[in-house]
């Protein structure tokens, strides 16, 4: 098992592995958002204190949770390469930051338009709104180092480091920010009471797992560019069909 | 923006739709266009490298 | 006899800086001024309304500390790197990160605490209270150097980079809101009643955190860009 990992650790074997899987990790996220959105809009009853508009959490919610979660698997593929020095854990880092940033970028918009119905306002200062903006900086600057470094080492190994102080950092964010919300007695965008209907659970795991097979097949696919990319002196490449014409 | 509170509460799931749904797909198309663009030009320039290389 | 050399380093590196400042006065003076000016834009664009200006008072000085903190970072190393003390440093036995440690002091000497002792006089042009004013200052003494030792991880980070500047404002300002959140807490907590303690030992928390972690980080930080 050990020697298969190492196997597709490689580059050479990678890309061929994620071009098979990515047709497969699309379609079915395709196959899934349509049934979640079916449950979500046409099972799932109508809340009785929100009304229609709660319906904006079967993609409000997971692209939270999805943007959070990117930025720890890139920071963790980051650790790897600066560790360990191997080239496809960096492409993996800089092939997750925009898809992170992106699915942060829908938290917030969606975030916005949930609270104008309920609080009238475009934004509200809530503890998770306003970490999830903290949370689009830190991936906007790391974006923003790996393009201001010319040397791609240089620029893998720095924007790894900052992924790493970033990812220790967003607990202390998180807090401080809920902190500070709860002293300024500032609204919470949540949903009403604890219990959901069943229907409304189903449709938002059916979405979160809809978004995440999305999220791997657009990173697999930017990260065989990357591949493309950074190996193009290589034999490898240029004996590719699709180089080969 | 009253006109805009007015049309809201009498067509939830539309704006619904539209604003949230619409947008995040719209983004997701996006990405999907720019990922789709990004492999083009890389194989291009792989493609041009390569020649370059052949005619030594 | 190791330890000896690194403490007597540790203050070598930290005299050397301040030396250096001092010849090039105009860059700590600006960093004051640019602090001065931001405080006063502020009453500039909202108006002169004391209560409103009370209120805002510790928000925007502390904000005001923050971006005239990241003004100044970037000559943390740049100076160094350019004459070529920066890998001479790197090549010595002793502990890059004493070093870098020794620089951020320095580098906090010259323009977290000229802030830290001004802001009382901008306080008072705000209406603050005494009591509002000494939670302030406490608050940027403890926190000021947390910016200077973060920032210093993005100096380190940016070194020898085009657009350096807000580049490295932009990498370090969100890692800064927690010292800004619990800063103007404490501030605020004078007047609402609350625990002015527990937000200063929150900052006091997170200076040790930044002791204990920044200077390596920050070494770490070099030497990749140095590679």
């Amino acid at each position: 098992m050990a020697i298969n990992w190492f196997k597709y650790s490689a580059p050479t074997t990678f890309y061929g592995l994620a071009g098979k899987l990515i047709p497969w990790f699309g379609i079915s996220a395709a196959i899934l958002f349509a049934v979640g959105l079916y449950i979500g809009f046409y099972v799932a009853p109508t809340d009785y204190q929100q009304g229609e508009f709660y319906r904006i959490i079967f993609i409000h919610v997971p692209s939270s949770i999805i943007s959070m979660f990117l930025y720890l698997i890139m920071a963790g593929y980051a650790a790897l390469g600066l560790i360990f020095n191997t080239r496809l854990s960096s492409m993996m880092a800089t092939a997750i930051a925009p898809t992170g940033a992106l699915f942060a970028f829908i938290s917030l918009w969606t975030g916005a338009l949930w609270g104008k119905p309920m609080w009238g306002a475009w934004w509200v200062w809530d503890a998770r709104l306003t970490s999830e903006l903290i949370l689009l900086f830190l991936y906007l600057g790391y974006i923003a180092l790996h393009a201001s470094i010319d040397d791609p080492r240089r620029a893998d190994r720095a924007s790894a480091l900052l992924a790493i102080v970033g990812s220790v950092n967003v607990p202390i964010i998180y807090f401080s920010v809920k902190w500070w919300n709860t002293l300024h007695q500032g609204s919470t965008i949540k949903f009403s009471g604890t219990s959901m209907h069943v229907a409304m659970q189903q449709a938002m795991f059916i979405t979160l797992v809809a978004c995440w097979l999305y999220a791997i097949a657009v990173i697999l696919a930017r990260v065989r560019s990357i591949i493309l990319e950074r190996e193009r002196h290589t034999k490898w490449i240029t004996e590719l069909p699709e180089v080969k014409n | 923006m009253n006109g805009l509170d007015i049309w809201m509460r009498e067509n939830p799931i539309t704006y619904v739709l539209l604003g949230s749904y619409a947008v995040a797909f719209l983004i997701f198309a996006v990405e999907i266009a720019m990922v789709r663009h990004k492999r083009k030009i890389t194989l291009q320039q792989v493609r041009l490298m390569r020649d370059a290389g052949d005619e030594e | 006899m190791k330890k000896e050399t690194m403490s007597g380093l540790f203050m070598l590196v930290i005299r050397r800086d301040l030396m250096l400042a001092m010849r090039r006065r105009a860059d700590v003076l600006t960093t004051l001024i640019f602090f001065v000016m931001v405080v006063s834009l502020f009453p500039l664009g909202v108006g002169p309304e004391m209560d409103m200006l009370r209120k805002m008072a510790p928000g925007v000085l502390w904000v005001a500390a923050l971006l005239s903190s990241m003004l100044s970072l970037g000559r943390l190393f740049s100076a160094d790197h350019l004459d070529g003390t920066l890998e001479q440093m790197m090549l010595a036995p002793q502990s890059l990160s004493m070093l870098v440690l020794g620089k951020m002091v320095a580098h906090w000497m010259v323009s977290g605490l000229p802030l830290v002792l001004m802001a009382p006089v901008l306080g008072i042009q705000f209406d603050m209270s005494a009591e509002a004013l000494g939670v302030l200052i406490i608050g940027l003494l403890l926190g000021t150097p947390i910016l200077s030792m973060i920032g210093g991880i993005g100096a380190a980070l940016t070194l020898g980079l085009r657009g350096g500047g807000v580049l490295l404002s932009l990498l370090v300002l969100p890692l800064c809101i927690p010292v800004l959140i619990f800063g103007t807490g404490a501030v605020e907590a004078v007047s609402t009643g609350l625990s002015v303690a527990s937000h200063l030992s929150l900052l006091g928390a997170l200076l040790v955190l930044a002791l204990a972690f920044t200077p390596w980080v920050t070494a770490q930080a070099l030497r990749i860009s140095m590679e």
